[in-house]
């Protein structure tokens, strides 16, 4: 098992190096698919040298990183592309472990998804610091996983802490520590609220010493509205590949606040319906919450998706029952290559205009939940037929048919 | 959504997709090659018409008076042209400031990657006279450029001349409210390049140039003069930029708008516009006018010295006088008052031209045809390619694993031997092993894309052969080079199934051809025209040798010998067998320089994608 790993290994590092060195790096780094204004590592540079000269560099609209990743990047600024490539060698590594955990019949040919996932070289090779918040999510999966629950709570307090969505994954992991420890979810219980308590009061006291470590780093909370207030306000409409920022740029300004409740509450809202179809599923259903985040988020980019992309040969089981791979993959493939050449129409020959790009985007989001509901619907497909058998017959005895309406 | 989940009529739909398939892509092609000739026939066409508000109903008064002046001024030019040897720049910046504008120049210098045969030149030193009319009515943020082109032997004086006159008249109005910019260039496109890499400040293609020492404020369009004699009969509108780009509409709706004013007969591709749509030779002349557009769309060349201002956001054509043994004469006045009525309305522009189309062919001069009209035909040929990756999809997951309804496909698995039960996870390697022929094709490209100019030196060496030649031969040389491949390449397959390999080159051809026709229609829609029925209808199970030969005959440098005698035939000046081979060898070097001197794409697109996914399919022709 490991040689294979290893080869991978060699040939996603030999690729990133590589595209470190050419000038391709610079192209893609400026690509608004792969970097957006949270992650852009121009924007890291930038708060550097603010940090450098004293001053906060909160202060201006540039920098809306975590002050922990600027005072990581503070140390490693020289090292910063073997950074990003451990970091996603090791989010790489931490999922072929989740990956063997999880598969009986192991597959090695499926576990070079993520390492050499386009989306991922990408994001990598644009130095785009979602490669360390995908790590520290892999590493809260695994960490639950190997049913460790203050591991758990500290990474999930962490990848909170980077990027608020992932907050909604402490459904998924409760109700996975629940199932590996015997408790029933069940309110009559005292053991299950205890256990809650517990795991809240982990995760809120990691996260609580998270924030207050970077109040004494910084000095100050401007960190706060500059970081959080960014991500749920919106206010840069810098083009990406999510959907907010065509509504809020057409948008009237009265309105907006309404819309912006409206788009994030989706984020968090599937979770409870979610979890309570899956509750037996917590494993799916962080699979369900990743997709979820990555298609929802205010400023998504191709290393969110590669993340939960990574994740769909677990579920090689169920590809029998899906019923749209082709035309969704078809329609990834072509938004995948549209969105550069439409980007190109926009903005450099200005032939065309946002609307262009604005359609390939809500092309490749709507492929994305076609996806994702397609894998839903095969889970559930399959949990019927493990219940009611495989034949399913009518009640005269004639061949039945599932038809989802 | 009811067609996406209903299992029976999913199956319905498959199945009648699969059955009919063959029969369903003759329709859509030949579909798709209707609706695109329909696309000249003229109630199928819209009337052009002024979108802009600024240009449209505003009223303006043209005295150009001073024809006869610029055309002496067009003689003097050409005696201080001829005692220069090429660019008087003394005279012209003197003239030029004496007529009041503020005068600068710019050196440049390119070096060709290797000699050009049809302009004759190597290595290239010239200098841009341009001259600024600073806007006395506002802050200089916008400009306008004319510009004429100070080209070798007789050609474009009286461009100059007229240039000139209308910057003395200009000078003495005061509406202007943007600056004018008039520039001479030398060395048409290279000098044009020079400038605006020049005015600004980027580097994309190595040329060397002096930085601009005056600038205006940021230009809003550019008309580029042609005028070769005193008299002329009709003007022509060139509108084909680089890499297939146009100008806004409504830059040809002004043009048209004052040769209707003023009476001057216009024309578009050289062809007169005629009344009798309704007749079959009417009809026919529309077609011709219209695919003389979308040829030199697809060549992806600029037609004149405009096409570069395009990649700059600036809507610009090029206005050319044609004398020929029409009975309308317009004299030089004329033209300088119509010149002056565009400029006029230009200046009233209150943001860029962005209201009218910018995706349009036009049969033409008064009808257009608009994007939303065009892309079904180009949809339909591409529709082909989907429906056939449908179909390979199908056969590939036979027994229907994945696209058909659960059910079905387990009862047919567990009656069969168990060796089919692994095909879908089979498939993976089959991925895999088919990668050996996409890098071996792709790095062919590669050859084809990299050596020609790599090893011209190399060449020449040891074969009795021009440059220019060489490089040519060369590239045909690795193109032919090229359909040996199949026989190295499977040695290394392991696949057994070539329908994995069809599937990727069908899905990776659709892509391909969709990106393309975005950018350019063009050129999208004549590679889909001959690479789509090859790539539908291509099995190892074909006779081998009439395929290939009709593969060959398809293949995109075939396609480019076919369109050049096509084109000369529609420019109604038909050439011989060997001519045209001329013809078609010095359209390659202008390719591969058009690439390297503008950065055209059109070169690279087809060596490094195009070629490449063409031999993907050659070597599911011989499959073993």
């Amino acid at each position: 098992m490991a040689a294979p790993l290893t080869v991978v290994l060699i040939v996603a590092v030999t690729v990133r190096a590589c595209l470190f060195r050419s000038s391709l790096a610079d192209l893609i780094a400026e690509r608004v698919e792969v970097v957006s204004p949270l992650n852009a590592w121009k924007r890291v540079v930038e708060g550097l040298a603010l940090l450098d000269l004293g001053v906060s560099p909160y202060s201006g609209d540039v920098f809306h990183e975590t002050p922990l990743i600027i005072y990581l990047f503070h140390f490693l600024v020289d090292y910063a592309e073997i950074t990003f490539m451990v970091s996603s060698l090791s989010s790489h590594i931490v999922l072929y472990c989740l990956l063997l955990s999880l598969i009986v019949t192991s597959c090695c040919l499926f576990v070079d998804r993520y390492l050499l996932n386009p989306f991922t070289v990408l994001s990598c090779v644009a130095k785009s610091t979602c490669g360390l918040n995908n790590a520290i999510v892999a590493l809260f999966i695994l960490s639950t996983i190997k049913k460790n629950a203050l591991l758990s709570a500290i990474f999930l307090a962490l990848s909170t802490y980077q990027s608020i969505y992932p907050v909604t994954l402490c459904a998924p992991a409760v109700l996975y520590l629940l199932q590996r420890q015997y408790i029933p979810v069940n309110v009559r219980w005292a053991s299950f609220w205890w256990f809650l308590l517990q795991y809240a009061f982990m995760y809120l006291g990691s996260l609580f010493v998270i924030i207050c470590l970077s109040f004494f780093l910084l000095g100050s909370w401007d960190y706060l509205p500059s970081v959080y207030g960014f991500i749920l306000s919106v206010p840069d409409l810098t083009p990406n590949i999510g959907l907010f920022w065509y509504f809020f740029a057409e948008m009237f300004e009265h309105f907006r606040l309404f819309f912006l409740c409206v788009f994030q509450i989706n984020v968090f809202f599937y979770t409870i319906p979610l979890s309570i179809k899956l509750k037996e599923h917590p494993v799916f259903l962080i699979f369900m919450q990743l997709a979820v985040i990555s298609i929802f988020k205010s400023y998504p980019t191709v290393g969110d998706i590669a993340l939960y992309m990574s994740f769909l040969p677990v579920w090689s089981h169920l590809h029998r029952f899906l019923r749209n791979i082709f035309l969704v993959s078809c329609v990834l493939l072509a938004c995948s290559a549209l969105f550069p050449v439409l980007w190109h129409l926009w903005i450099y020959s200005g032939s065309a205009n946002s609307n262009f790009y604005y359609a390939i985007t809500l092309l490749f989001n709507v492929a994305q939940i076609l996806l994702v509901s397609d894998y839903f619907y095969a889970f559930l497909r399959r949990e019927h037929h493990l219940t009611y058998g495989l034949y399913l017959k009518r009640k005269d005895g004639s061949e039945a048919t599932l038809v989802l309406k | 959504m009811g067609l996406l989940s209903d299992p029976n009529r999913r199956r319905a739909l498959i199945n009648l997709l699969t059955r009919l398939n063959a029969p369903i892509c003759a329709v859509c092609y030949i579909a798709g090659v209707a609706w695109f000739m329909g696309l000249a026939f003229e109630p199928f066409t819209l009337r052009t018409y002024m979108s802009e508000n600024a240009m449209g109903s505003t009223m303006v008064e043209e005295r150009f008076p001073a024809g006869e002046r610029a055309l002496a001024t067009g003689r003097e030019f050409a005696a201080h042209k001829k005692r220069a040897g090429g660019m008087p720049v003394d005279w012209l910046v003197k003239t030029m400031q004496s007529r009041g504008l503020e005068v600068f120049t710019q050196k440049f210098s390119r070096t060709l990657p290797f000699p050009d045969e049809n302009k004759e030149r190597y290595m290239v030193k010239g200098t841009n006279v341009y001259g600024i009319l600073r806007a006395p009515r506002a802050p200089r943020t916008e400009a306008l450029v004319l510009t004429a082109p100070c080209s070798p032997g007789d050609d474009n004086n009286q461009a100059v001349g007229l240039l000139l006159g209308l910057a003395q008249y200009f000078r003495n109005q005061i509406y202007w409210a943007k600056d004018i910019i008039f520039l001479v260039n030398e060395h048409d496109l290279i000098g044009m390049q020079a400038w605006l890499e020049g005015y600004h400040h980027t580097n994309t293609t190595g040329i060397d140039w002096s930085p601009l020492q005056g600038r205006g404020g940021s230009i809003q369009a550019a008309l580029s003069l042609e005028l070769s004699s005193d008299i002329i009969t009709s003007l022509d509108l060139v509108l084909e930029g680089l890499n297939g780009q146009l100008p806004n509409l409504d830059l040809a709706n002004l043009f048209y708008a004052f040769c209707q004013k003023i009476g001057v007969t216009c024309t578009i591709q050289g062809k007169l516009q005629r009344n009798d749509w309704d007749s079959v030779s009417g009809y026919s002349h529309a077609v011709q006018t219209m695919m003389l557009m979308v040829m030199k769309q697809a060549s992806g060349r600029p037609w004149g010295d405009h096409g570069l201002f395009l990649r700059y956001h600036i809507e610009a054509a090029t206005i050319k006088g044609i004398n020929s043994f029409r009975q309308y004469k317009t004299d030089v006045t004329t033209v300088g008052r119509l010149l002056e009525g565009m400029y006029r309305k230009l200046n009233n522009l209150l943001e860029r031209l962005h209201q009218s189309y910018f995706f349009y062919l036009m049969p033409s001069l008064s009808h257009f045809v608009s994007i939303g009209y065009y892309m079904p035909a180009f949809g339909l040929l591409a529709v082909i390619l989907l429906l056939r990756a449908l179909d390979l999809w199908v056969q590939l997951a036979t027994p229907p694993v994945r696209t058909e309804d659960g059910i079905a496909d387990l009862e047919q698995v567990t009656h069969s031997p168990p060796t089919i039960k692994l095909i879908p996870k089979e498939t993976i390697p089959e991925v895999l092993s088919v990668l050996t022929p996409l890098v071996i094709s792709h790095l062919t490209g590669a050859a084809l894309y990299f050596f020609p100019i790599q090893f011209q030196a190399t060449a020449v060496e040891h074969f009795p052969v021009s440059e220019s030649e060489a490089v040519v031969l060369t590239a045909i040389a690795i193109y032919t080079a090229g359909l040996a491949l199949p026989h190295n390449t499977h040695r290394y397959i392991l696949t057994p199934d070539w329908r994995v390999l069809k599937l990727i080159a069908v899905l990776y051809m659709a892509v391909l051809l969709g990106c393309t026709a975005l950018i350019n229609f063009s050129l999208g829609f004549i590679l889909a025209l001959t690479l789509v029925p090859m790539a539908a209808f291509i099995t190892p199970h074909r006779p081998k040798v009439l395929s290939a030969f009709i593969m060959v005959i398809l293949s995109p440098a075939c396609t480019l010998l076919f369109l050049v005698f096509f084109f000369q035939d529609l420019q109604e000046i038909p050439v011989s067998f060997e001519d045209g081979w001329m013809l078609f060898l010095s359209v390659i070097s202008q390719g591969i320089l058009d690439h390297s001197l503008y950065g055209s794409l059109v070169y690279p697109l087809i060596a490094l994608m195009v070629y490449p996914c063409w031999l993907l399919f050659w070597n599911i022709l011989f499959w073993k």
